[in-house]
């Protein structure tokens, strides 16, 4: 494994220069260029907050004391990070179809089609992270030296999802249905996480449910670092970055194990 | 010193008929179809045992007919894919040029292209910044190359792909068939490009169906037949070879399908028409000799002959025959009217033959048109496009039809006849 990961970093060039490409081709012929990557988080954002600010009143939640602009702020911050999360995810879905050129015609490492796959949506995510911090600004919420935990979430986030990409882009290749079923999956998991209600709004038992789910606290440790300002529950955070960890371990063992079948299959 | 080993390799793959479609996850773990070997029946076998060795500085041949393995075999050369048995051993770098362009985004400029294929194709940016001038000048896209390359053309995709793959300065360079797609102009340049490479000692290994390139560069040609290297040798040798038996193999096809193309032929309107006052059937072709045949040499007599059966007495009537080539361009025609033969009778059927001497075409398919007809051109029985014949021939030359010639010098001219072309 770790061979195989010094294998990873040597194809560092070749990342970077995918990352660049699918950055600049995303933007390229379009007229906003690269605030798409803002427009639709922003959007998410915007109709959540008319929905369940407004409408539902999910600004009464504890923490919000019905201030609205508060829970625009906090839907911000989760919706960000899991914008990055969903997009990997699907996106990986596709990637080895839809470079099969790549893996057909050249010799080519093909685990670098996945890791380019999270790697250009991170950049995203931190591309929006300015935004982000900007409105902390305009609602006058105070940003505390906690945001420094960022660069930790980051990371968890990026081993979790990467080994949640392996699988899924491997498996894809075989089982094309995967690709409906996954749609599906992402936005029922997007409201088992935490991200447009507070952790502490829901029932215990619930709570107990939630926890079972990493993205549950790779989407806290960002709340808490950005909007709570205070240190992430840090007991479940490692376990989260060691499940992680574990995910990405055998995300990647099941793309080796499949590597040669790509040629033929994708 | 081997610059490629080839040893014993085999290589299956997964038959995709039926057995997949109906493939779940449950079953591919059940069943361990995902990891497990393929059964001798679910499996295609494309390489069936292929063994071979070239000393570096060499330049080989592959051919072989579609499906025979030529590409398989070179992808795995290439390391694309990987044997299911046996093992492949190279020395140096190689350079593959399988499709070209492959990872060409085609929203961005030909500029960045150019580095972002160079670094998929192993190279380190400082190394293309180094070639870039001489990519761009090879693929004579100075003007264009800050155009995004979804404007350009195929030719100019393919010139910047081929230029770039050739810019690797491999050790080992994988052709594939790949100049079949050149325009004119740039596939000379691709030629020089490569012999250049043979000069400077680089290791080559080209496939095609391109006999003539074949023997005029390689070294050493391989046939590979059903997965197997069926032959190995002189260059001229085995691609003589080669042609032989796709000669014997097609002969027996088109005469399977001449008795086919028949049957077929009365429920389809388009190829045949007219009002069978007069019918023609029974069409077919022979040799000098009388021998029933469908594939001649260049300079071959050829004997068409066809019955022709008339429901009442007819003394308006014209037989007529065209000749034409594979792009639909007619070679040759001629009735019995044109040729001032005036019709007196026909009653009840006859045969109808037209002898040519020497047939004096060039390489390639010919469709023949039969019919008869009226002097005003009312048609009894037209069949168009019904029958065919193979020219094969050892020219080269090109063209419509192989014009008689010679070639004569005086002066200080001199040339040697060349004993393998």
């Amino acid at each position: 494994m770790i061979e195989k990961l010094k294998e990873i970093i040597r194809h560092r060039e070749l990342i970077a220069t995918l990352v660049s490409r699918e950055l600049k081709a995303r933007y390229r012929g379009t007229v906003l260029g690269f605030f798409w990557s803002l427009i639709n988080p922003l959007l998410l954002m915007a109709v959540y907050t008319v929905v369940f600010g407004f409408i539902i009143g999910g600004a009464r939640a504890p923490g919000f004391e019905g201030n609205k602009w508060m829970y625009a702020l906090f839907l911000f911050n989760g919706i960000l990070p899991w914008t990055w999360f969903s997009s990997s995810l699907l996106e990986s879905a596709n990637v080895l179809s839809v470079q099969g050129a790549l893996i057909k015609k050249i010799k080519f490492p093909v685990e670098v089609l996945p890791i380019m796959v999270v790697t250009t949506n991170m950049v995203h995510f931190i591309l929006g992270l300015p935004v982000l911090v900007a409105f902390f600004l305009i609602f006058g919420k105070p940003l505390t030296p906690w945001v420094l935990f960022l660069p930790v979430s980051l990371v968890a986030q990026y081993i979790f999802t990467m080994g949640l990409c392996f699988l899924v882009s491997a498996l894809t290749v075989h089982f094309k249905d995967i690709k409906d079923i996954l749609a599906n999956l992402i936005t029922l998991w997007f409201f088992a996480t935490p991200i447009i209600y507070p952790y502490e709004s829901v029932p215990r038992a619930l709570q107990v449910v939630l926890n079972f789910n990493p993205m549950t606290h790779i989407i806290e440790s960002y709340h808490y670092s950005f909007f709570m300002g205070s240190l992430p529950h840090y007991k479940r955070f490692t376990i989260t970055i060691l499940v992680g960890l574990l995910f990405f371990y055998l995300g990647y063992l099941l793309f080796d194990k499949l590597r040669d079948t790509y040629v033929e299959e994708v | 010193m081997e610059a490629v080993q080839v040893r014993d390799v085999f290589k299956f793959y997964k038959k995709h008929a039926d057995s997949h479609k109906f493939l779940t996850i449950k079953s591919a773990l059940v069943n361990k179809t995902l990891f497990g070997d393929l059964e001798a029946g679910e499996r295609f076998e494309a390489l069936r045992g292929v063994s071979f060795a070239l000393e570096a500085g060499k330049t080989l041949g592959i051919i072989g007919e579609n499906g025979s393995g030529k590409s398989t075999l070179l992808k795995i050369l290439a390391g694309i894919s990987r044997p299911t048995a046996g093992e492949v051993v190279t020395q140096g770098r190689i350079s593959a040029l399988i499709e070209l362009g492959a990872g060409f985004h085609p929203e961005i400029s030909g500029r960045e292209n150019i580095f972002i294929n160079g670094v998929i194709l192993g190279l380190t940016r400082k190394e293309i910044q180094a070639k870039y001038e001489e990519i761009v000048r090879f693929a004579e896209l100075e003007e264009f190359i800050d155009n995004p390359v979804k404007s350009y053309s195929s030719g100019m995709f393919m010139r910047l792909g081929f230029s770039i793959a050739i810019n690797v300065n491999p050790d080992i360079l994988l052709i594939d068939e790949v100049l079949a797609v050149g325009d004119a102009s740039f596939v000379p340049k691709c030629l020089d490009k490569i012999n250049e490479f043979r000069r400077h000692g680089k290791t080559i290994i080209f496939v095609s169906h391109d006999l003539s390139t074949i023997e005029r560069i390689c070294d050493e040609v391989i046939w590979i037949r059903k997965g197997l290297v069926e032959m190995r040798g002189y260059p001229k040798r085995v691609t003589d070879a080669y042609l032989e038996y796709v000669g014997k193999k097609d002969e027996v096809q088109t005469l399977a399908r001449h008795g086919e193309e028949e049957q077929e032929a009365a429920s389809e309107r388009e190829k045949r028409w007219g009002s069978r006052e007069v019918e023609i059937a029974n069409v077919r072709m022979f040799d000098g000799q009388g021998r029933e045949k469908y594939i001649f040499q260049h300079d071959e007599p050829l004997a068409l002959e066809f019955d022709v059966a008339a429901a009442a007495e007819q003394d308006d009537f014209v037989f007529g025959i065209g000749i034409f080539n594979s792009e639909g361009i007619q070679v040759y025609g001629s009735n019995t009217l044109l040729e001032n033969l005036v019709s007196q009778s026909l009653a009840g059927s006859g045969k109808v033959r037209l002898e040519i001497p020497a047939l004096g075409l060039v390489n390639g398919t010919y469709f023949l048109d039969i019919a008869a007809h009226k002097r005003d051109g009312y048609p009894f029985d037209y069949h168009h496009f019904q029958y065919t014949f193979r020219v094969t021939s050892s020219h080269r030359d090109v063209g419509i039809a192989r014009i008689p010639h010679r070639w004569q010098f005086s002066g200080g001219i001199a040339f040697r006849k060349d004993e393998n072309p």
